[in-house]
């Protein structure tokens, strides 16, 4: 006990150390802050494992039970047996069905709306009341009408994703400078070349928000279809396991779960901030 | 075709949580076709309503505008605009903003004919070499002659100018000046410019039109500049009625309301038509 304890004070003057570094600009801070942050969380997972907490397997045991659908990450040794890399794109792969239907739905459904004010008095109560559905809520539905699991996934997942396209994309026309209106005005720009050459770009930074964060609720969405119908994705796998007890599994494929929603977002942050600078 | 652009009868009332402001009253002017005028007078006084009207911009509220015989009912190709900030297109390169005008009004001509038509404009005003820089590489400066250029490249029968050097340091407005004028000396198309700068007015203009202070603004006063062009800027500034002229405006400007037309009575100011 005396040993751990002396063994506390240097780490905060080095933890002080690495944040005065990077707020004076060295790069070490980028990479090692953040790890610290994991090793909290680590170390969170531990105590809750050893303390109140017993039935939760610590982090070592979770590494030894799962490591083979990691290590062996495209395995298939059964339909729902599978490597975790193999699951997730099977996940994925679902995702960008029912993303990319609502990113079409919600782009074109936003143009309406922030092209037209009578559209918008008419459809914005009707998208105020559908946005706050959970997905959980739709499957059922979709289940019904489309007397398939697939469908039904997708449908979901195109439902809740498109709300925010939608709603930037309205915005994002709303938006567009006055000044770049005139111009257009001036030149007499026929309807559709004002679209494409003034209002659409000019919406465009506003329209990849908004399919960022469509992309985050796609992926919210994919968990929950996959755990109500036990579709071979990293969501049927997390359910599939619960079921069987097997608590190590869950805690891996939530981790991946939200590994996965991480990368998506970089990527989406990327392109977002790319469109961004190149249509200013 | 004569294209004389009149202004009869402008009024314009704007609707305000205390009551009605009348911006501009019975705002009389007729400029014939290849002159070269300006707007002076108090900022917001209601120049630049005038040429938003003129543009189509805005509706007035009674009298009206007639160009080349037509009244003026909305915006048109046959005035080309150029706005305080230079508006451009920021997802468009220089020559893609003058083209996006060119290829609008002049559909007649072939691709290759109306990219040269852009290119050509766009060398008149310095950037020949800058074709394909987009806006955010340019200097303000350089923005403001692509958007000279996008006007000049529709050939409009009216150029508007909205204080157009209102954003620029005194060195680039007067290069700019210069290009203004030569390229405005090429084909002597009709301008009517807004400024508050009495020096730009007189060096550029053919005749400066003062305003009265708003609300209920008008036209106070009209000058003629007669210096000969093509006009040089040291010579203007040599020039004894360079000076006689600044006084005028300038004690116009200077006058308490500028309400009254005898105040500005001068030698050089000619009665208001109609």
């Amino acid at each position: 006990m005396k040993r751990s304890l002396s063994f506390v004070p240097p780490v905060l003057p080095a933890l002080s150390e690495l944040w005065m570094r990077r707020r004076m600009g060295n790069g070490s801070g980028r990479f090692l802050l953040p790890l610290v942050g994991f090793g909290f969380l680590l170390v969170l997972w531990q105590v809750s494992s050893w303390t109140w907490a017993k039935d939760l397997p610590s982090p070592a045991e979770t590494w030894e039970k799962s490591r083979i659908y990691i290590l062996q990450p495209l395995a298939k040794r059964g339909e729902m047996d599978q490597g975790l890399l193999r699951y997730v794109l099977n996940s994925l792969a679902l995702v960008a069905q029912g993303y990319g239907l609502g990113l079409l739905a919600g782009t074109l459904f936003g143009l309406l709306l922030g092209c037209s004010p009578v559209f918008t008095r008419m459809f914005d109560p009707v998208v105020q009341m559908l946005k706050p559905i959970s997905p959980l809520a739709w499957l059922p539905l979709g289940l019904v009408l489309f007397q398939n699991t697939r469908g039904a996934a997708v449908f979901t997942i195109a439902l809740c994703s498109m709300w925010p396209t939608v709603m930037n994309t309205a915005l994002g026309l709303r938006n567009v400078p006055q000044d770049y209106l005139n111009v257009g005005r001036v030149l007499r720009l026929s309807r559709l070349r004002m679209l494409w050459k003034i209002l659409l770009p000019s919406a465009l930074p506003y329209m990849f928000t908004g399919y960022r964060l469509s992309l985050g609720i796609a992926w919210l969405a994919i968990v929950a279809a996959e755990m109500l119908t036990g579709t071979p994705g990293i969501g049927g796998f997390l359910w599939q396991e619960y079921n069987a007890l097997i608590y190590e599994h869950i805690l891996v494929a939530i981790l991946a779960i939200g590994l996965v929603g991480w990368v998506l977002d970089r990527c989406m942050l990327a392109l977002e901030r790319w469109i961004t600078t190149s249509m200013s | 075709m004569d294209h004389t652009l009149l202004i009869s009868k402008l009024t314009k009332v704007y609707p305000t949580p205390r009551g009605p402001l009348v911006v501009l009253e019975d705002f009389d002017l007729r400029v014939p076709e290849g002159q070269f005028v300006t707007l002076i007078g108090h900022s917001g006084c209601g120049k630049s309503t005038v040429l938003s009207i003129v543009a189509g911009l805005q509706e007035p509220t009674s009298g009206g505008v007639i160009l080349g015989g037509r009244e003026v009912t909305g915006p048109g190709p046959d005035r080309g605009v150029v706005f305080q900030a230079p508006c451009l297109l920021p997802w468009l390169s220089a020559l893609e903003n003058v083209r996006l005008g060119v290829d609008q009004v002049h559909r007649h001509l072939s691709r290759s004919e109306r990219r040269s038509l852009a290119e050509h404009y766009l060398a008149c005003v310095g950037l020949g070499d800058a074709l394909d820089k987009m806006p955010s590489e340019l200097s303000q400066g350089m923005r403001q002659r692509v958007s000279l250029a996008r006007a000049f490249a529709l050939q409009p029968k009216v150029l508007l100018l909205d204080e157009p050097f209102g954003m620029l340091d005194s060195v680039t407005r007067c290069e700019l000046h210069d290009v203004l004028l030569d390229v405005w000396q090429q084909d002597r198309r009709t301008v009517i410019m807004v400024t508050h700068d009495v020096d730009e007015a007189i060096f550029l203009s053919d005749r400066v039109v003062m305003m009265t202070q708003g609300p209920k603004a008008r036209v106070g006063g009209i000058v003629d500049v007669p210096m000969e062009r093509p006009r040089n800027r040291a010579a203007v500034l040599q020039d004894p009625r360079y000076y006689e002229l600044r006084q005028t405006l300038l004690e116009f400007l200077g006058s308490p309301g500028a309400e009254s037309e005898t105040e500005v009575a001068s030698s050089t100011v000619e009665a208001v038509p109609g």
